[in-house]
């Protein structure tokens, strides 16, 4: 009697547990394992505690890392997120403009990462790059430009790499929930006289939360986990000024093969991820919500 | 095949969405499940279709338990309040789709896919797709795959409510008969008497998850078991007045007295709600028997080939309908009459006292 | 508060054409009278958003002229024509509270906050809004929601004419009433021009004292409810209102006699003498109310035979056949129907004429 035949749906999940477990849960298990013991070969394993994770929490190169990483990934925000809307806001909303500017902005996006690194150390490059010689040429710059020369021109060079490869998905996500708007908002507004800044403040705004939610979580933890980007530039150069959480962590994980460190850093890491994008999901899903009385 | 529902009950956490109900559908009949919204109409033909599983209770075919038995072991169609077909298939493809699950041969779905479309005029449609369809011939195809299974239990869920009135006027009419030439059994749901009336058949009155009263349908409408049923089953709603039984006499209103008289004869001392129909209340007076009641217009609504005047008297709304397109003005002070015989009489718990007499009727 | 003129108007989504089919609107030439409760009923696909939408200036017409008490307004966009209107379904800016909402036109307008506070407040009184004044518009239901897009319009009391999108379609039937009542009080009261689009008679016949019925981009009958019920001036008029809607017979007239087939129906003098003059198809058209049916012969009766019967509880609708034509009769509760065969008569009094489908008599 009580076997209802909706139970044999449970099987079909079967595979993505499997699935899950060999990609993500397997894997993270290693790590944990990594983090607690020191581990000097097969069969050779000491058991350490918190050690390692106290180690990582107190090294000052690892904040210097944490504190870059913020505010780079708060730059992208600042900046991709305004950007992202403003060019929503200006595209067409039909015609044959609707796929040339869809195509135009696709087109960052199927870019390989290493293939976009490559170009803007070409693009930027001070001897045959068109950006690179032409602001040289200008004269405007104490010391001419080069990506690699100062901390500040990395960054630039870096940011700009970072703005043109991703604003664009910013783009599309709101021109989508832009076309979602049903017409007649448009049309109440016109007559109830809303002026341009309040027809975006009260209607477009408020109807593109809910991209806004996915376009924040993803260029927020996609930016904080960059690596490919300052790796192909200057490897977190010039000295340590573009090493970020993961080029610190791989220097640490490959380069000084401090495992167990480096195992208990990624937890690190992964929680402050977590942790963030549960903030930021949690503050967008609760703005314009309730009963706040003004 | 005959089907019993006997004390099915379903909860859904601590809500009760159904709570005993018990029914015999005989092989062949026609029923109409009469409620307003969220008196657990669809919820109770979710799981005459299978779909869903009652908390207690169990649901015999045949005297065979069928509880949870899946629907698609069932021989069950059904009809929803929205248009649903397949949007990629074309018309001929979607009232086909139940056939070719059953692997029938090509020349016998043809066949059966024509009939079924003639039958519901959208035999000229068969190649368009549904999305170059208006509502009306949307919903008429998704009838038809209802229909051309020959299932044995036939189950629409308020099939009408989403098309324009005119359209439902045909259909009505249409489906009333296409049901006659079937012998499954049809459950029907809807909200509105006059359908339910047009259906004809049996009839059930539900209201919170439960059944009040069910049987014939035109016997469930001159004798309502309760005030409730009373109130579901007439539209505009039928309108009550409070009064009491004293010394011989009915007493309600601001002071309006009644000998006991025809049906009102046998009723003891004690409150009562007296209820009448909305078209027994006229505007001029037809019997020297009629009570004359002053009462002010609130609102006009006309309907159709009939006004609805909406009035108040003594702070009691009542609403008297008038044959005919007639606007009067708000707040206007006119005359309502009320043959007493149309009288139904409600005790101090909702159940019936005294209906109106057949020759009540007659007597106009 | 204005009087608005349509003069010639005609509209096509493709540009100015020369094909007549690819009207939406076809000609439309008429006057909203000012302080005037008007109705635009029709089917689905009509026309009548379109013409809605040409009043407010949400769309310029492809010819003709819109004129506001007298003045040009057809380049003018819908916030310098000084006209409110409320859409099918909700819009409410949701991140506003209810007074925002119902306070943003005015404050779009700069009026002064004294003004705007007092009224909000009546119109939310006005609409049982008053208790959720303070809440976030969002969180409200759909009944509610539609209130509010109700009391935008309704908010500045200087507009020209409040214009309505089928603006009862998410409330609750139950409701509807109450809304309707509201809506007809606040007319007598504000004395407001108001126009309000549906496709439902109900509502049309409720709330207007003017109806405008539209079909096929086209205007064909302006009159009061008991007008398009009594004197339809189109067959499709006769169809659309009532329910069951009127019947059409075709026929032939000699004389006093109107010739079904092979049934013979008598006319009066009026009727027999515009179907002498008219021209074209002429048909026969009698509501089911009117239409007497007797279970005996009687002189004028026509036999025809029962072919169904429906019991609306109130009344039964029953199904004649005629010499091959069907006929539709409303019998009230208390009278009897005939069993098989019954004798219609055609009272001149509610007998129509139609040639080519307009009414001739």
């Amino acid at each position: 009697m009580e076997k209802w035949e909706n139970n044999r749906a449970w099987f079909l999940v079967l595979p993505v547990f499997v699935v899950v477990a060999f990609s993500a849960i397997i894997p993270l298990m290693t790590v944990v394992n990594y983090s607690i013991q020191d581990i000097f070969g097969p069969g050779n394993a000491v058991f350490v505690g918190t050690e390692w994770f106290e180690e990582m929490l107190t090294d000052s190169r690892l904040h210097d890392a944490l504190g870059r990483q913020f505010i780079f990934s708060g730059l992208v925000l600042l900046i991709e997120i305004p950007l992202g809307i403003l060019i929503a806001l200006a595209m067409p909303k039909k015609g044959w403009g609707v796929s040339a500017s869809l195509i135009t902005l696709a087109i960052p996006l199927l870019i390989p990462w290493n293939v976009i690194g490559t170009i803007w150390i070409i693009f930027t490059r001070p001897d045959i790059g068109l950006f690179g010689v032409g602001i040289n040429s200008l004269n405007l710059l104490d010391v001419p430009f080069d990506h690699t020369a100062r901390p500040s021109f990395a960054w630039i060079t870096l940011m700009a790499m970072e703005v043109w490869h991703w604003t664009p998905l910013v783009a599309l996500l709101c021109y989508a929930g832009l076309r979602a708007i049903p017409e007649a908002y448009y049309q109440a507004a016109k007559i109830d006289g809303a002026s341009a800044w309040s027809v975006f403040r009260y209607i477009q705004l408020p109807k593109m939360r809910g991209v806004l939610t996915i376009a924040v979580l993803l260029r927020w933890m996609d930016s904080f986990l960059i690596y490919a980007e300052p790796f192909a530039l200057t490897g977190g150069g010039p000295g340590n000024s573009t090493t970020f959480l993961s080029i610190y962590l791989v220097k640490l994980a490959t380069g000084q093969f401090d495992l167990g460190p480096a195992a208990a850093f990624s937890l690190i890491y992964f929680l402050i991820v977590l942790l963030f994008s549960f903030i930021f999901y949690q503050a967008l899903l609760n703005v314009g919500k309730g009963e706040k009385i003004a | 095949m005959g089907l019993q529902l006997e004390n099915l009950d379903k909860l859904v956490g601590r809500e009760i969405y159904l709570k005993d109900i018990r029914l015999d559908l005989a092989s062949g009949s026609r029923h109409v499940i009469l409620g307003r919204t969220l008196a657990g109409k669809t919820t109770l033909l979710r799981i005459l279709a299978g779909l869903d599983k009652p908390t207690h209770g169990r649901i015999l075919v045949d005297g065979r338990d069928l509880t949870g038995v899946s629907v698609r072991k069932r021989s069950v169609a059904m009809v929803y309040q929205q248009f649903i077909n397949y949007p990629s298939l074309t018309v001929f493809d979607n009232i086909a789709s139940p056939l070719k699950l059953a692997g029938i041969s090509k020349q016998e779905i043809d066949a059966r896919v024509r009939r079924t479309a003639a039958m519901l005029h959208i035999d000229n449609l068969l190649d368009r797709m549904p999305a170059e369809l208006s509502g009306g011939q949307q919903q008429r195809t998704a009838i038809a795959r209802a229909l051309v299974k020959e299932t044995q239990l036939l189950l629409l869920d308020e099939p009408l409510v989403n098309l324009d009135y005119k359209l439902r006027e045909e259909l009505r009419v249409e489906l009333q008969q296409i049901f006659k030439q079937r012998d499954a059994i049809v459950v029907y749901t809807t909200t509105e008497p006059a359908e339910a009336l047009m259906l004809g058949g049996n009839i059930v009155v539900m209201d919170e998850g439960r059944i009040l009263q069910a049987g014939p349908t035109a016997q469930v409408y001159r004798h309502p078991s309760n005030a409730r049923v009373a109130e579901i089953f007439s539209d505009p709603p039928i309108n009550f007045v409070h009064g009491h039984v004293r010394d011989r006499q009915a007493w309600f209103g601001r002071g309006i007295s009644l000998p006991l008289t025809g049906q009102l004869a046998g009723l003891a001392e004690g409150e009562y709600t007296f209820g009448v129909r909305c078209n027994h209340l006229f505007l001029k007076a037809s019997s020297p028997e009629d009570i004359e009641i002053r009462a002010s217009v609130e609102l006009s609504e006309i309907n159709g080939s009939e006004t609805f005047i909406h009035v108040s008297y003594d702070d009691q709304k009542l609403v008297v309908q008038d044959d005919g397109i007639h606007q009067l003005k708000l707040g206007r002070e006119i005359p309502v009459y009320v043959n007493p015989c149309h009288f139904f009489v409600f005790d101090e718990q909702g159940r019936l006292a005294a209906a109106p007499d057949q020759a009540c009727h007659s007597n106009l | 508060m204005a009087r608005i003129e349509m003069q010639e108007v005609a509209h096509s989504y493709h540009g100015n054409s020369q094909n007549l089919e690819d009207y939406a609107l076809k000609r439309i030439h008429m006057t909203w009278e000012d302080g005037g409760a008007y109705a635009l009923l029709g089917p689905s696909g009509c026309g009548k958003t379109t013409l809605l939408n040409i009043i407010s200036g949400l769309l310029a017409p492809s010819q003709g002229a819109v004129l506001y008490n007298g003045k040009d307004v057809t380049a003018l966009p819908p916030e310098k024509r000084n006209i409110a209107q409320v859409f099918q379904f909700p819009v409410l800016y949701d991140t506003m509270t209810v007074a925002d909402n119902l306070a943003f036109p005015l404050r779009n307008r700069g009026v002064a906050p004294d003004a705007v506070r007092e009224r909000v407040l009546e119109v939310a009184d006005m609409l049982d809004l008053g208790t959720v004044l303070n809440k976030k518009a969002a969180g409200l239901t759909a009944d509610a929601k539609q209130k509010i897009s109700l009391g935008r319009g309704l908010v500045r009391s200087d507009v020209a004419a409040i214009l309505f999108d089928e603006p009862l379609t998410v409330i609750d039937p139950h409701l509807k009433w109450q809304l309707r009542r509201k809506l007809k009080e606040i007319h007598e009261q504000a004395r407001m021009t108001m126009i309000y689009v549906t496709h439902d008679q109900v509502e049309a016949m409720t709330f207007a004292d003017q109806i405008v019925v539209m079909y096929e981009g086209e205007v064909v009958q302006i009159g009061s409810p008991e007008a398009l019920y009594e004197r339809p001036q189109h067959k499709f008029v006769g169809y659309f209102i009532g329910s069951p809607g009127m019947n059409f017979m075709a026929c032939k007239a000699e004389g006093a006699i109107a010739h079904v087939n092979g049934a013979a129906i008598a006319l009066d003098a009026a009727l027999a003498e515009a179907a002498r003059k008219a021209s074209g198809k002429l048909e026969i058209g009698i509501r089911p109310m009117h239409l007497e049916v007797h279970d005996t012969p009687m002189a004028d009766a026509v036999p025809a035979a029962v072919t169904f019967v429906e019991d609306h509880g109130n009344c039964r609708i029953v199904t004649l056949a005629l010499d091959g034509q069907t006929l539709r009769a409303r019998i009230p509760e208390g009278q009897t129907v005939p069993g098989d065969k019954a004798w219609l008569r055609f009272p001149p009094q509610w007998t129509r004429l139609f040639a080519d489908e307009r009414l001739v008599a």
